[in-house]
């Protein structure tokens, strides 16, 4: 393994994914949390145009550190969000699942770190947008337009949840 | 052509995969288990993207599913969220421990 460009720039990528998970779950106010994990997804975006898939990385930036950053934040500023002492979980629990999750990242490494697949496709950056368009309107055209029934499905279903109806209060009342 | 291997890929989505898994367990905050599903999610995109490009038949199939995988997050996210505004509606906290209706 040479020190090349893009190695150097996984690198840097895949530290700063992980210093962001690492303050995700080591911070303690939950808005500074959220600006941590906007890194990681940044990050994630920039490991996407490494491995030529420049589209993806577009969507990521927008969907993740855009769109779902931003309800996340609606859902802290709706909520109470000011305690910051909140309740310890147990040690023994907290331990005890570090350990099992230890244990099953040592299990999966085994099974990946040395795995290889010989030749690397060198035909994915070229008019990535195109290919994606190509495939998606041709062969995966019924997904897609399930898709947006899902979509349509979870808009009407966060409106229903999240009305306040205040008639049907009245009413009891 | 290119000097990262696919193991480097696949690791860092397992690092993150662990992380976010030992959130979800740990976080008492729903919206932060919610966010911890996140990125669980995106690692698991960060698989798909990597054997689009190193795999036995590499092609664009795998982007394509991590675009699927990423409009089906994007509506978990919204009902979701609409969830725990109606349980902070409802019983006033956002704390996990504290939503044991079922428990009792």
């Amino acid at each position: 393994m040479t020190l090349s460009g893009e190695f150097l720039a996984f690198i840097s990528l895949a530290l700063v994914a992980v210093v962001g998970g690492v303050l995700l779950l080591n911070l303690s106010k939950v808005v500074h949390m959220v600006l941590a994990l906007v890194f990681t997804f940044v990050s994630i975006a920039g490991i996407f145009v490494l491995l030529s898939a420049e589209f993806l990385a577009a969507v990521q930036i927008l969907i993740y550190s855009g769109a779902i950053t931003i309800i996340m934040l609606f859902g802290i500023m709706l909520t109470r969000h000011d305690d910051t002492n909140e309740p310890k979980t147990g040690r023994l629990r907290k331990l005890l699942l570090f350990l099992g999750i230890l244990g099953f990242a040592f299990a999966f490494y085994i099974g990946i770190y040395n795995l290889d697949f010989g030749e690397a496709s060198t035909t994915l950056h070229e008019n990535n947008t195109e290919q994606i368009g190509i495939a998606l309107y041709s062969k995966y055209i019924i997904p897609f337009e399930l898709t947006s029934v899902l979509l349509l499905a979870a808009l009407i279903g966060a409106i229903v949840l999240s009305k306040n109806d205040k008639e049907k209060e009245a009413k009891k009342e | 052509m290119s000097s990262v291997p696919l193991s480097a890929y696949l690791a860092l989505g397992l690092i993150l995969f662990c992380i976010g898994l030992y959130g979800a367990l740990t976080k008492k905050n729903i919206i932060i288990v919610l966010i911890s599903i996140e990125l669980m999610l995106n690692a698991a995109n960060i698989n798909l993207v990597a054997f689009s490009k190193f795999g036995v038949m590499p092609s664009i199939t795998g982007q394509i599913f991590a675009l699927f995988v990423m409009a089906v997050a994007a509506a978990e996210v919204a009902v979701g969220v609409a969830i725990l505004i109606a349980l902070y509606r409802n019983r006033n906290t956002v704390n996990i421990d504290e939503v044991n209706t079922l428990k009792h």
